[in-house]
């Protein structure tokens, strides 16, 4: 197994090489840093799925949590927002939240007081209503006001980005909290579908809250945590020089980080820790009379592979250096990362990474490899009399998705257990 | 009295409409997900292919000189649908039934399913571009205008003809099945089926044969509904994919593997998103003079912002999961 891994991993390699000849240093450098960036993701997917047995269908929720964080913490501070009565009003309304969030925590707790059955889920709906209308009756004018001034939006914090991508971290572990107390006891298929559901939520949250993220106007420029190639330029380096220079020091930023968390995360599950997440995910009825807490084990993994999900994406969106909450796709954003844990292989850390490393390249080349198989067609196609191929540009650039679907449908017919499966030790 | 109707036009005549799309296509899922027992993501690119299919065929005809005083895509739907029928059985031939063969679990089907989404939007970006089409190039849509000689009304309630045709398809369409389901042997053996998949083998249904009439009947009512969808507003290769969510919860919130609970599901969702959206205010306005003089009533009572609209029909799918994941009416649960 040790030998398929490598030999894999040498082909990866040797296509990256092969793929850099033809794109060129700049372009490879910047596929590699997203490359590694989705490569984060996908090991988090893999705690969920490949460790969790968790159905997390909600992937595109956590990148845009993780992207707003970076841009929030890392953005230059908004001095004409922090001088209006913006932040006044915005404590307003938050404290409308928090009273809201008592209302409905009250609820929950009334059968202490002798309110109970029946009573007690009437009294959690007229709490959750009285939450809404309050925190709505706050926050409109908040939004309104901060819209229609100067500041337009909150602005940042003006922090480091890697504190930003720590901050999303956090963010997202809130918000899986949250997500999970109420979604784990599903089942697998239902889990899916409300992962979903709520990952749809947050968007349309952070795409319409233009006080906050400024919506589909989006944020730019977001600040790197090393030197922007500008900056590069501007002690004299050459231009098509510094591009890349730039780009490998964000992307050692970037494999760094991925190294520390894979070495964390590769510890822990070759311990006593990892085989009672296998244990829960082979048959938690089985693990459950053992005494393992199912549920909290659960929250537990959920969290744990949030966070990666959320520094991944709060990475690529510093890199980009564009917060633009209006281009996530569920199929951009959710189902190509599942594509690259099915195809490395579910359960193996070594096969998310190389999964993700491997679908993202090959998501990004298809455009051009279509485009070339395109082109070289509409000149036979020319040639034999029957007329060019139109439009060949917009249609190669749908090409992905057609390639991403293949991919995983062959992946589940030939390959249902990835190219690196997990491996699982007997004995 | 315009106040009302302004109500009606914005949400019972909306409301019918959505409503009769979701119910629609949430009947396919419902039905995949009885006899199957998984989610078929697929169900809403099922839909945009047919509305293509339906789409290619109309512009046939149109390029062979055929005129009609319908709307082509009507005179064109029943071949449509058998075409669409077709693809469906052979998209479950090629993806699902190897799977279900080797013994996947319903996960590994529902990944498979959405390979199946994303397989047939590249190949519709492929042919068709991401551009939008529209089945009226040639005749303008028929606008009704109702006049209400009640109570000195001056607006009209008005509706196209692709939304009366929307409702009135829907309901032969569910008329139809529910003759089926309930009178004819394949439909009993599909109830069966959707209770009991091993009892109805053993008591010898061919499940097969009842998994292809699953395929054929999903088929055919996502290329009606897709069809119908796309006269309504206008054809795109994510026309159907941005609503399979509200598919899934008209599914969910009639318990999945229930027919009418889809309907029914269908309807209240579509019913929901237009109450919430709908600006309450204006139906309070004429109550004005009857109200004390400290009541002031806000310029807007929406329940959410209009741009919220989708996220409506999310919040009802996570709260029915949370609270009664077997629907309204007790779905198969598994």
């Amino acid at each position: 197994m040790i030998r398929r891994a490598l030999i894999l991993y040498a082909l990866l390699v040797v296509l990256f090489f092969g793929v850099g000849t033809v794109l060129g240093p700049a372009n490879i450098s910047l596929l590699l840093v997203q490359s590694f960036a989705y490569a984060l993701i996908a090991l988090g997917l893999n705690i969920q799925w490949g460790y969790g047995g968790l159905f997390n269908f909600g992937i595109m929720g956590f990148l845009m949590v993780g992207g707003f964080a970076v841009t929030f913490v890392s953005y230059p501070v908004n001095g004409e927002f922090w001088a209006s009565d913006g932040p006044m009003l915005l404590g307003r309304a938050l404290l409308a939240f928090l009273i809201g969030a008592a209302l409905v925590v009250g609820a929950r707790f009334a059968d202490r007081i002798g309110i109970k059955g029946r009573w007690q889920s009437v009294l959690t709906v007229i709490a959750w209503i009285a939450a809404y209308v309050i925190y709505r009756s706050q926050i409109d004018p908040a939004a309104a006001y901060i819209e229609a001034t100067d500041a337009g939006w909150v602005g940042g914090l003006g922090l480091n980005p890697v504190l930003g991508w720590a901050f999303g971290g956090l963010l997202a572990a809130g918000i899986a909290y949250i997500i999970g107390r109420i979604c784990l006891g599903l089942r697998t298929d239902y889990l899916a579908i409300a992962t979903i559901g709520i990952s749809e939520i947050v968007r349309a949250l952070l795409k319409n809250m233009d006080w906050l993220t400024r919506g589909t106007l989006t944020v730019s420029p977001i600040p790197w945590p090393v030197p922007l190639p500008q900056d590069l330029q501007a002690d004299g380096m050459a231009i098509s020089q510094s591009f890349i220079y730039s780009r490998l020091g964000f992307l050692a930023v970037v494999v760094v980080v991925l190294a520390l968390i894979f070495f964390l995360v590769q510890r822990a599950y070759a311990g006593p820790w990892g085989r009672m997440m296998r244990a829960i995910r082979d048959n938690y009825i089985a693990a459950g009379s053992m005494g393992k807490n199912v549920t909290a084990r659960q929250l537990e993994i959920f969290i744990f592979g949030s966070v990666l999900m959320a520094i991944g994406g709060a990475m690529l969106v510093s890199f980009a250096q564009i917060y633009d909450p209006g281009s996530y796709q569920p199929i951009n954003h959710t189902f190509l990362i599942w594509v690259m844990l099915i195809v490395g292989g579910a359960g193996n850390n070594w096969g998310a990474i190389f999964g993700g490393l491997l679908i993202y390249l090959t998501w990004m080349i298809s455009d051009p490899v279509a485009q070339a198989v395109f082109s070289t067609l509409s000149h036979w196609s020319t040639d034999m009399g029957w007329g060019a191929i139109p439009d060949i540009q917009s249609r190669s650039s749908q090409m992905r998705v057609l390639v991403l679907g293949l991919v995983i449908t062959f992946a589940l017919r030939y390959a249902p257990k990835g190219l690196i499966p997990e491996v699982i030790k007997r004995g | 009295m315009n106040e009302i109707i302004f109500f009606i036009n914005n949400v019972v005549v909306s409301g019918l409409v959505l409503g009769s799309v979701y119910a629609l296509g949430g009947i396919g899922i419902t039905l995949v997900f009885g006899i199957l027992r998984f989610a078929h993501f697929a169900h809403g690119d099922m839909m945009t292919m047919g509305a293509f299919v339906t789409f290619v065929l109309a512009a046939l005809m149109t390029a062979l000189g055929i005129a009609a005083p319908v709307p082509m895509a009507v005179i064109v739907l029943p071949a449509a649908m058998v075409i669409t029928a077709g693809l469906a059985l052979g998209i479950d031939r090629i993806f699902y039934a190897p799977l279900r063969l080797r013994g996947a679990r319903p996960v590994t089907l529902l990944i498979a399913s959405i390979g199946v989404t994303l397989i047939i939007q590249g190949l519709i970006r492929l042919f068709f571009g991401t551009g939008t089409y529209s089945f009226y190039d040639l005749q303008p849509k028929v606008l009704y205008r109702v006049a209400v000689p009640l109570f000195d009304a001056t607006r009209t309630i008005n509706f196209t003809q692709p939304q009366v045709l929307m409702v009135v398809v829907t309901v032969i369409a569910v008329l139809a099945l529910h003759l089926f389901l309930t009178r004819s042997r394949l439909g009993k053996a599909m109830r069966a089926m959707a209770d009991n998949a091993d009892l109805a083998q053993v008591s010898g249904i061919n499940t097969k044969l009842v998994v292809r009439v699953t395929w054929v009947i999903a088929g055919s009512l996502a290329c009606l509904a897709g069809t119908m969808l796309a006269l309504d507003v206008t054809l795109k290769p994510d026309l159907a994919f941005n609503i399979v969510l509200p598919l899934f919860a008209a599914a969910i919130v009639g318990g999945l593997g229930q027919a009418y609970g889809a309907i029914a599901g269908g309807f209240l969702i579509g019913f929901a998103e237009m109450c919430a959206v709908f600006n309450w205010a204006i139906l309070l306005r004429p109550l004005k003079p009857m109200l004390p003089q400290w009541v002031e009533i806000p310029a807007n009572l929406a329940i959410v912002p209009t741009e919220y609209k989708l996220t409506v029909a999310f919040v009802i799918l996570v709260i029915t999961l949370l609270v009664r994941p077997t629907g309204i009416f007790k779905g198969a649960s598994s």
